[in-house]
């Protein structure tokens, strides 16, 4: 018999998705699948339109990571015009990056996940959310709140608004930073470096204690990762070559350009979901399973670069391994990065570069195909645009992070299922409310965003199925 | 010069005979909306935000076009009017493909403004999500037949302004649109002068410079009256 259980407060996670759970005939767990179920088509509608709008167009795509978008957007522009754009543009891009990186990580360390590690896995699901922090450590929630206020005002700073800015175009920016703006960052800084010593503190005590078994069974299995890194092989987020490092910490391939990205990555469809799967070719499908984001940046890369971001790159890897293999280890990830944007911040709004020269080039069209690339919070981000001779899009292929990490999504959530469910599930089964927060909170390391990776509008109910050999829904439980 | 005397909402006003019901609403500050209006190029009422009701005659009429007559009384924001405008608004919405999030003339749409003018906060008219084109061929501006309202300001100019007459109406209905030339790419019309007039006077983002992202279009609709009125009074040092 088919039940609904509907539970309040919505998840915290972005887009429309249902997780499914396939039992045998003696009720073992045999697959897990998570669907995501909307489908929004901006590679189709962008055909027709000039490429000098997709910077605009394709940052409606989110209003969590527009940045990404936009700059992926730019740089494809960048290099249908066929020019390399000022070195204060490039930088003023790298600063709004690095902006993102930190209210992005920010937004899913403090509001959404830490709920989870803070109030406990099984406390109240109507409190475990970023009010129930502010209930129960107003002072950490308000930290976390203004850590991700510095970033989204860094962004508003740079283009005018926090959200849906154009303000990076194909040629470089539109405004350069003004003398006030960068005092402001300044004197922020310290406030910034606080938060996420506290946070790291936190965490790590943590890490050491009760989370310990999340560690190793939150998608804890080999696979590859991908993420640029600079020539040298350093921490990077908007420029440089592709990484893949498999499991065992070997370079699988260095220093790829996205131009050639068709050759080493693959994209399988399944019927389920509107989600499509990455695969890192050479490897075949499913075999070629890759994780991108934070997790993968830092596993790619030698080292960052920079002092306070490499102890702390050093401490993750010593809990973690090189690389760690377990997905939980995103969350530890994605502090580190905010300390490496702080240290890069800093470094750029001190570059007498950023505020000197010019800051956009005025070209006409001298290509007709290009791929730009950017590391979005989630992950590394591909803009692949196709254009007639009168700059009209004829192609658009977008591979999103959240996409990349698909099948570790379904891995992850296997996993988590096997441990937290019994074997064989009994006949007419709950499933308890500590396991469906476990597999949302699988989810949530990888903070997806699906209404960008499936390029919807809403929010995101999660869906959890608990199937019979026959196909018989034999639970089920709605969040939304 | 002999003057008309008419009665704007209740208001006294006169102005020069020959004038249009538009300059005696505007001599009466009564603000009447318009679009396809432009100073210095010939009215053609094409929009019809300017409708007016004048007392005596059966329908309404466009302000822009009617010549004042003495003794008119005239009312220029009546329910009816009002609601007629928002309509108009609306419908033009409707039956083209406006998406200002992502326009060029976003924050400088003189059809944005109006709407927000008329009051209209949703069109109570289907979206017909026309199948239109965009025509890039031109090596510097581009029009985009999706945010076309047909006001024709860019023919006008053309023809009475810059003196080329590169742009026309094509067919006619829902299928009515700018032709450039004899129906060719833009960027094929030899008439056309680059001097970019149309792209200055149209009041959305239907043209605009190649180089314009989102909310970069920033038109100079006040060329028009400029040049007209320099050419008349001979004001250039070679007249």
């Amino acid at each position: 018999m088919t039940r609904t259980v509907i539970i309040d407060p919505v998840t915290r996670i972005e887009g429309h998705a249902k997780i499914t759970l396939h039992l045998d005939e003696a009720g073992h767990l045999t697959d897990t699948r998570f669907h995501v179920v909307e489908y929004r088509g901006f590679e189709k509608f962008c055909e027709g339109r000039p490429f000098t709008e997709m910077a605009g167009i394709t940052a409606r795509i989110c209003g969590i990571c527009p940045v990404s978008h936009l700059l992926a957007a730019a740089r494809t522009g960048d290099k249908l015009l066929a020019i390399s754009i000022p070195p204060a543009a490039d930088k003023l891009r790298r600063l709004l990056n690095l902006a993102q990186l930190t209210q992005s990580h920010a937004l899913s360390f403090f509001h959404l996940s830490s709920p989870d590690f803070l109030l406990g896995w099984e406390s109240d699901p109507a409190k475990r959310n970023v009010f129930g922090l502010m209930a129960a450590d107003p002072d950490l929630a308000r930290a976390g709140i203004r850590l991700r206020q510095f970033g989204q005002q860094i962004l508003e700073l740079l283009g005018g608004r926090k959200i849906h800015s154009a303000w990076a175009v194909p040629g470089g920016v539109r405004t350069p930073l003004s003398q006030e703006a960068k005092d402001w960052i300044l004197e922020r800084l310290p406030e910034a470096r606080a938060t996420v010593t506290l946070a790291l503190e936190l965490y790590k005590k943590l890490l050491d204690g009760p989370l310990q078994k999340e560690q190793r069974v939150f998608g804890d299995f080999p696979s590859l990762f991908m993420g640029l890194v600079t020539p040298k092989g350093l921490w990077e987020h908007i420029d440089g070559g592709l990484r893949f490092r498999d499991a065992n910490g070997a370079i699988v391939a260095d220093q790829l350009s996205e131009d050639d990205y068709a050759e080493f990555l693959g994209e399988a469809v399944e019927p389920w979901s509107y989600l499509k799967f990455p695969y890192y070719k050479p490897l075949g499908y499913p075999d070629g399973i890759y994780r991108v984001g934070p997790l993968a940046r830092l596993n790619v890369c030698d080292s960052i670069g920079t002092p306070w971001a490499d102890r702390e790159l050093a401490e993750l890897r010593q809990r973690s391994g090189h690389p760690a293999t377990s997905s939980f280890a995103y969350h530890h990830a994605r502090l580190v990065e905010i300390v490496a944007c702080l240290e890069a911040i800093e470094a750029l709004v001190r570059d007498p570069d950023l505020m000197h020269g010019r800051i956009r080039l005025r070209a006409s069209l001298n290509r007709n195909e290009a791929v730009g690339v950017s590391e979005a919070p989630r992950g590394t981000l591909f803009h692949h645009y196709k254009v007639d001779d009168d700059g009209l899009l004829t192609s658009v292929n977008l591979i999103i992070a959240t996409g990349q990490n698909n099948l570790a999504m379904n891995r992850t959530v296997h996993q988590i299922a096997q441990e937290y469910i019994p074997d064989p599930v009994p006949a007419g089964a709950e499933i308890p409310e500590a396991m469906l927060n476990r597999v949302e909170a699988g989810i949530r390391c990888f903070d997806p965003c699906l209404s960008c990776s499936t390029h919807a509008a809403g929010q995101m109910p999660l869906r959890l199925q608990l199937l019979a050999a026959d196909g018989t829904v034999l639970a089920e439980r709605l969040r939304g | 010069m002999s003057v008309v005397t008419l009665n704007v909402n209740g208001q006294d006003v006169a102005v020069p005979a020959g004038a249009s019901l538009l300059e005696a609403t505007r001599a009466a500050e009564a603000n009447v909306p318009t679009l396809c209006h432009l100073e210095g190029l010939t009215p053609v009422s094409a929009c019809r935000l300017c409708l007016v009701e004048v007392e005596g005659s059966g329908k309404l009429l466009p302000a822009c076009s009617t010549a004042a007559a003495e003794g008119m009384v005239v009312h220029t924001h009546t329910p009816r009017l009002k609601e007629y405008r928002r309509m108009t608004v609306e419908l033009i919405f409707a039956e083209g493909n406006h998406v200002c999030a992502v326009c060029v003339a976003n924050t400088h749409c003189e059809l944005q403004d109006m709407a927000v003018t008329v009051g209209m906060d949703h069109s109570r008219f289907p979206y017909q999500y026309p199948q239109r084109s965009v025509d890039a061929s031109h090596p510097q501006f581009t029009l985009d037949h999706n945010r076309c309202i047909l006001c024709t300001r860019c023919v006008r100019v053309c023809d009475e302004i810059e003196g080329a007459h590169v742009w026309d109406i094509g067919s006619r209905g829902g299928q009515c649109h700018i032709v450039a030339g004899l129906d060719e790419p833009w960027g094929q019309v030899q008439a056309c002068t680059s001097c970019g007039k149309c792209v200055d006077v149209c009041p959305t983002g239907a043209l605009f410079r190649n180089s314009d992202t989102t909310a970069e279009k920033h038109p100079n609709t006040t060329l028009p009256a400029l040049l007209r009125t320099a050419r008349e009074q001979r004001r250039w040092h070679n007249q």
